[in-house]
């Protein structure tokens, strides 16, 4: 800054100018800080209307903490069930309580110790021990607590707390149910049921279930089997067997989330792949410098904005209805607002080619074949397969969310097993492949754009 | 022609056969990927393709006529379904600007040259990547499980998902930020903030400005879905109509016909105001 306003004002005429100049300079910053403010204060005004437009105090505490507690505790646990039902006189050992996991009534896991009609004793976690006793009476010997009776009487389930203790916040009481919460067990009776849960880290039976021969069995022995013991199914080697206990699975149904995963991509694949070779040659004739002729041009670009602007939720109300339910309706309707969106992307990268590669073909003496093949394509190829690859990748994650909605691929097993609200085990198990998976998919496209578009 | 030129010409030609091979060789995969996926998917479908092919009108057809019939309700239906679609806009609305913000300090805590803890750009990264992989529905579900159905939900999910998805692309811009700005604040004693806001933010705002309005519009259209799963707006208002079935169809047509206008209006607004962003005021020529 060498000049000084002296120098400046040394030039007649000069004065007004620079005040004017140094007024508008101050205006425009005025103006500038006024607007870095005003953005703040805007949206601070919008989230406060959105507050009360989504009555987020009211959401708020109605939330469900001990749903989040459970959901967050089957995500990466199981439990066990120890179950007497009071109208059948029976007492059950099944894991996460289902039929396919029950364990024979001669064979309950270590901690269970079975007696004659309802006597049962639980060990569990901790140093505390539960004990199921005649007529509905159950004994729950907590450490540093002390030993809780409850029992059933009449109607009524009754509590008798050890003496001199006060009610626990881990223990709820009502006239027909008393459940004890301990986080790594649970204890609850009713009238008709007494049940304990206790609960273990990670999912269970999730190789084998009860029924086939490897459960139970260590990493280093299930190597054993597989490499050099002795075959347990005589018709097949052991290896095939554990392979085919694990993909038969009928707790976890492994080949069918396969084939569900499957159908997702499957559904990205055609849905991208047919998008881009439906707007390939409609781009052509939306293209300006190739289509001179205005009414075809002008009604293709609505055309791409009217697919577009059909949004997928509709393409897929409509197409469920001629198609059903699957994985070809989801392929049919990410294709169908795709093709509008590569339609205008290739129309406008159409425009935007060189005109001189075009040329150049042209003085060879090509017919318009050979100018497209030799002079377009070159150019046009890069930006194409680079979008395509992206789509397929984007499109990935789509599929899940319309397969929700058609009933098709991994959506449906995931909306199914959030609708149950108790297998949170198996909707950890689905997202965790959709997110390896969808990852998978940008590794591999970004690495397909790399090899082929840039290198 | 000399010898090398023969040579040449001769290795040019391999090449290009070589070439023509490799094509040839991907068309086919391609074209088999294509017609085995096509055969699997249309097995595994409840209805065939070519069965279904010539009743995709019939739908449309069925409503239509039934709006037709009915067209004096018309503009009562599309009064009626205004406030869920404001509700699907403000859904989209907030989680751009929430998943925007957010997003910024992703993109800032991830990029080189920019990071407080440089050590820790890789952990922020998985971050994103897991949160623009996990599709907006799944925790959608899991969020009305804990909340209830309702915006919240959705918002919450759709806000999840463009933290992952902006913060990408917003590191990507950051990473090409010139630093010398950010060096000469540096020499003059600026701290780590003023850095960032006046050295990184006036160089990057126009292109990120560009790729919230780009997520607003993909969020408008993920807002609309989630609403049919149960959280909200415009969606939960298609779904029950749709479940009415016959005699609510002068609705489904409301709806459908306010979808699209909202969407195509939101397009093109957004379009140009990016191509002013980016490409600094002008609107390319040639363009309709």
């Amino acid at each position: 800054m060498s000049l000084s306003t002296t120098d400046l004002q040394g030039a007649t005429g000069a004065k007004p100018d620079l005040a004017a100049r140094t007024h508008a300079l101050v205006t425009n910053f005025r103006w500038r800080k006024r607007r870095a403010l005003a953005v703040p204060l805007v949206l601070l005004a919008y989230g406060i209307y959105i507050v009360f437009a989504f009555d987020l105090a009211t959401v708020l505490g109605h939330a469900k903490p001990d749903h989040a507690r459970v959901l967050l505790r089957d995500f990466w646990s199981y439990k066990t069930q120890v179950a007497y039902e009071a109208r059948s006189d029976e007492t059950v050992v099944a894991i996460e309580g289902e039929r396919r996991g029950t364990y024979p009534a001669d064979a309950p896991p270590e901690w269970v110790h079975r007696g004659t009609g309802q006597h049962t004793e639980i060990d569990l976690p901790g140093g505390a021990h539960v004990s199921y006793l005649a007529d509905r009476v159950a004994k729950l010997a907590i450490p540093d607590f002390g030993l809780v009776t409850v029992s059933v009487e009449g109607r009524d389930v009754k509590l008798d707390l050890p003496p001199g203790r006060a009610m626990p916040e881990w223990i709820s009481v009502s006239n027909t149910r008393v459940s004890v919460d301990q986080g790594d067990w649970r204890f609850s009776m009713t009238r008709n049921r007494t049940e304990t849960f206790r609960y273990f880290p990670g999912w269970e039976l999730f190789f084998f279930t009860l029924d086939s021969p490897f459960h139970g069995k260590s990493p280093g022995q299930l190597a054993a089997l597989a490499l050099w013991k002795d075959r347990v199914n005589p018709d097949m080697p052991n290896i095939q067997a554990m392979a085919s206990d694990f993909w038969h699975n009928n707790m976890w149904h492994h080949s069918a989330v396969a084939w569900a995963m499957l159908e997702t991509v499957l559904m990205a694949f055609l849905g991208t792949m047919g998008a881009g070779m439906i707007a390939l040659p409609l781009a052509f004739l939306a293209a300006t410098n190739f289509t001179p002729l205005n009414a075809i041009r002008l009604s293709l670009r609505r055309f791409f904005d009217f697919l577009r602007g059909v949004d997928g939720l509709i393409w897929t109300v409509i197409l469920s209805r001629a198609f059903g339910p699957g994985p070809l309706t989801g392929s049919l309707a990410i294709l169908m607002t795709d093709t509008g969106t590569f339609g205008k992307m290739f129309s406008e990268a159409l425009e935007n080619i060189d005109g001189k590669q075009v040329e150049g073909v042209n003085s060879t003496g090509a017919n318009g074949l050979q100018r497209a093949r030799f002079g377009v394509i070159p150019q046009l190829a890069p930006v194409i397969l680079s979008q395509l690859l992206y789509y397929l990748e984007s499109n990935t994650r789509s599929a899940t969310v319309i397969g929700a909605l058609v009933g098709g691929g991994i959506g449906l097993l995931l909306t199914q097993a959030i609708i149950t609200q108790k297998d949170w085990e198996e909707v950890c198990y689905y997202v965790i492949l959709i997110v390896l998976t969808v990852m998978a998919m940008d590794t591999i496209s970004g690495w397909l754009r790399r090899r082929f578009i840039k290198g | 022609m000399s010898a090398t030129d023969i040579q040449m010409t001769e290795n040019y030609l391999a090449q290009t056969r070589r070439k023509r091979l490799y094509g040839g060789l991907i068309l086919v995969i391609f074209v088999a990927l294509m017609a085995s996926g096509f055969t699997v998917a249309d097995d595994r479908n409840a209805g065939g393709f070519f069965e279904g092919f010539h009743r995709i009108l019939d739908f449309p057809k069925e409503i239509l006529a039934e709006a037709l019939t009915k067209w004096r309700n018309l503009p009562a239906r599309l009064w009626a379904a205004v406030p869920a679609l404001i509700e699907t806009l403000n859904v989209a609305a907030v989680s751009t600007v929430v998943g925007g913000i957010g997003a910024m300090v992703l993109a800032v805590l991830s990029t080189r040259g920019l990071a407080p803890w440089p050590r820790l750009i890789p952990v922020f990264r998985r971050m994103m990547d897991v949160m623009r992989a996990l599709p907006e529905i799944v925790t959608a579900l899991v969020l009305i499980y804990l909340l209830g159905g309702g915006p919240v939900a959705g918002m919450l999910a759709i806000t999840l998902h463009s933290f992952g998805a902006l913060g990408k692309l917003f590191s990507e811009v950051a990473e090409n930020s010139d630093l010398k700005p950010v060096e000469g604040l540096q020499s003059v004693g600026a701290g780590w903030f003023q850095r960032i806001w006046l050295g990184v933010i006036p160089q990057v705002a126009p292109n990120w400005s560009s790729y919230a309005l780009l997520r607003f519009e993909i969020n408008i259209r993920a807002s609309a879905i989630l609403g049919f799963v149960g959280a909200g707006g415009i969606g939960y208002d298609l779904k029950t109509a749709l479940q009415w079935g016959t005699g609510r169809y002068d609705s489904v047509v409301a709806i459908f016909a306010l979808l699209f206008a909202t969407i195509v209006v939101v397009d093109t607004i957004s379009d140009r105001a990016r191509a002013r962003l980016v490409r600094g005021g002008k609107l390319d020529e040639g363009r309709i």
